[in-house]
């Protein structure tokens, strides 16, 4: 496996996060799921990590073993070397944003954020200040004095965040912290949240089952499926370069186009965007344009070669019809060969 | 004719709501509400020394009677002292259970669990009493149990205490108060165990998470949180201890309660207007009860 990236090739610099070897599995009537299968993972201190993956893939499993809410059935989990297996969640020197954000519903706000240097004993005085200005920091300070039930969905993110950020973790994992946001507001978020972490230095654990966002913010982001990593790289790598055929459709969706219908052996993954459509026959694969779709700055046509689909993009509008013949051309460089997986 | 009717309901949402709802207003309004306020008001009026009959005249002679006369005073005292140390143990036996079962039971074993809680409310509550006199009579097996472990000397120390003790189990407020305990237990295990089973799991975690240790977690998030299923079951717990007229009857001192001197006094008596008297004191009781609750905020995670 290629974990060896730019980020970690230029300093090299401490491991927060480490797996080795790690199985988790579930019991629900009588049948045993191995949640996360024999995992092995190590998250650099500062890195922005995404744990990417579909539902049920296991990547949720992995930040709640992370985060001592969920106990390894076997592997070690060392956190800045120290082996932390089977610490509890409040022996662990790190913190989360949860999904459904668990904001306690009988505290403020500022009791919510303050919530974790209580349990510490400092001093009341110190308390309301940090929690005040870390309030602050998500722009929230007006809201101090509220309940959890009187905020909107994205603001209660933002309270969420600030609880988590209070006591200075070294590590903050984040599961689908977005995904109750529309759009707009998860887009805003994502840049902000990118913004606050390269600002602190911190080590982010992000979970998404949004391929885009673990793109645009990660440093490095591990693709989950069936409970395995299938790959794991840079954002650029992962989409240039797919390693399998889960992983090259599950990340910008690429066209995976079996040899035999380019007289060769094996898989591969294409772009759609590094295709071009030529109209009529002309040496190279041809085929059908089953269907245009307009989508503003570019335009998706679906293809049909044999019994395959194969979807472009190209920028602009197409002058093509529907039913039209057309020939596919692209350069060999954009051509990946995938590994067969099991 | 049901197409018409259907029509006219039709865009009149409110009529047919109203239409559901007259039963159970009717029910609710005049017989149960009705006749309660019927009854209270009598608390106003008194008995007539010389004839021994009601003279309808509003008076506060009765209620008077109540806070002036020693033996009523005694009785409000003892039923009202009962009651709390009744719900006091109910909360504190109560919660560990529903804890159990809300946590760390699920499907078949919970249902299993909560119709163990339940079963004794299928027979008699009155067959349940004296089953209890005979256990905690003399020669009963309470004493057999202490007899056998060689410890007769506890049981007859705890006897020997004031207030609480007496010739035996069966004839003293300890053992009163045990099967008080034991017949309204389950009042208090369900309704704790409801607001367990609605405390999201992840607010535990975060909790944990922001590094509280557990019984912190405990104290600050659990326990805020199930507050109003305590209430819920202090409620009950109270009010049943505080109307109840059958258990003080048959077991423990001979002190009254409020329940057997409502009893004695409808009857026997024939001082509807005293008894009438004796039956609003639960009522406000349990109105300051919830009054308190709701200004301590026991309300407000609902």
């Amino acid at each position: 496996m290629t974990t060896a990236t730019s980020f970690t090739e230029q300093s090299k610099p401490e491991i927060a996060v480490c797996l080795e070897q790690v199985v988790c599995s579930f019991t629900t009537s009588g049948k045993t799921v191995r949640a996360v299968d024999q995992v092995d993972l190590e998250i650099a201190a500062g890195e922005f990590f995404s744990l990417l993956g579909p539902s049920g893939s296991g990547k949720t499993t992995c930040l709640r073993l992370i985060g001592g809410f969920e106990r390894p059935a076997s592997g070690v989990i060392k956190l800045f070397g120290a082996d932390a297996s089977r610490l509890p969640p409040f022996q662990r020197e790190l913190n989360t944003v949860f999904q459904d954000y668990a904001l306690f519903p009988h505290m403020s706000v500022l009791e919510n954020v303050g919530y974790a240097l209580m349990v510490r004993g400092v001093p009341k005085l110190e308390r309301i200040k940090r929690a005040t200005e870390m309030l602050e920091s998500v722009k929230l300070a007006g809201f101090a004095a509220r309940r959890p039930a009187q905020l909107s969905g994205g603001q209660r993110q933002r309270v969420a965040l600030a609880r988590a950020l209070v006591n200075r973790p070294r590590i903050l994992l984040l599961d689908e912290p977005l995904g109750a946001l529309d759009l707009k507001l998860r887009e805003e978020m994502q840049i902000e949240l990118k913004a606050l972490q390269r600002e602190l230095g911190i080590t982010f654990i992000y979970v998404t089952h949004d391929q885009g966002e673990a793109l645009s913010m990660s440093d490095r982001v591990a693709v989950f499926n069936h409970g395995k990593i299938e790959q794991m790289d840079a954002p650029k790598v992962l989409y240039d370069a797919p390693r399998t055929e889960f992983v090259a459709k599950f990340v910008g969706s690429a066209n995976v186009i079996p040899g035999v219908l380019i007289g060769r052996s094996g898989l591969f993954a294409l772009r759609p965007e590094n295709i071009r459509v030529l109209e009529g026959y002309h040496n190279g694969l041809s085929g059908e344009l089953l269907d245009i779709h307009f989508l503003g700055a570019q335009t998706r046509l679906e293809i049909r070669v044999g019994n395959e689909r194969i979807a472009t993009l190209q920028s602009g509008v197409s002058h093509l019809e529907r039913g039209a013949a057309v020939t596919l051309e692209w350069s060999e460089q954009h051509l990946r060969q995938l590994e067969v997986s099991a | 004719m049901i197409r018409r009717a259907s029509g006219v309901l039709h865009g009149r949402p409110w009529l047919g709501l109203l239409l559901l709802l007259i039963p159970p207003l009717l029910w609710m309004g005049i017989i149960y509400m009705g006749s309660l306020v019927n009854l209270l008001l009598y608390s106003f009026y008194a008995l007539d020394d010389f004839t021994g009959q009601i003279k309808f005249e509003p008076t506060l002679a009765t209620l008077q009677q109540l806070f002036t006369s020693s033996s009523n005073v005694d009785i409000v005292q003892r039923t009202f002292v009962m009651s709390l140390v009744v719900t006091i143990a109910c909360a504190l036996l109560a919660f560990p259970i529903a804890y159990f079962m809300a946590f760390h039971t699920k499907g078949n074993s919970k249902a299993f669990w909560i119709l163990l809680v339940l079963l004794p409310l299928w027979s008699s509550y009155l067959v349940r009493v004296y089953a209890w006199k005979l256990l905690l009579a003399k020669e009963g097996i309470i004493s057999w149990f202490f007899d056998t472990l060689g410890i007769r000397f506890v049981l007859d120390w705890i006897l020997t205490l004031p207030i609480i003790g007496g010739f035996s189990l069966s004839s003293s407020y300890l053992g009163m108060f045990l099967v008080f305990v034991y017949v309204w237990l389950p009042y208090m295990i369900l309704p704790i165990q409801a607001s367990l089973e609605r405390v999201p799991k992840s607010l535990l975690q975060a909790s944990s998470d922001l590094g509280a240790k557990p019984n912190q977690t405990f104290w600050k998030v659990l326990l805020p949180l199930t507050v109003p299923g305590i209430a819920a079951g202090s409620i009950f717990t109270f009010s049943l201890t505080l109307g109840d007229y059958i258990i003080p009857g048959v077991i423990g001192a001979p002190g009254f309660f409020i329940g057997q001197m409502v009893y004695t006094q409808q009857g026997t008596a024939g001082n509807i207007p005293l008894a009438a008297a004796f039956s609003l004191v639960p009522i406000v009781i349990i109105g300051l009860y919830l009054a308190l609750a709701k200004r301590w905020g026991a309300f407000d995670a609902l």
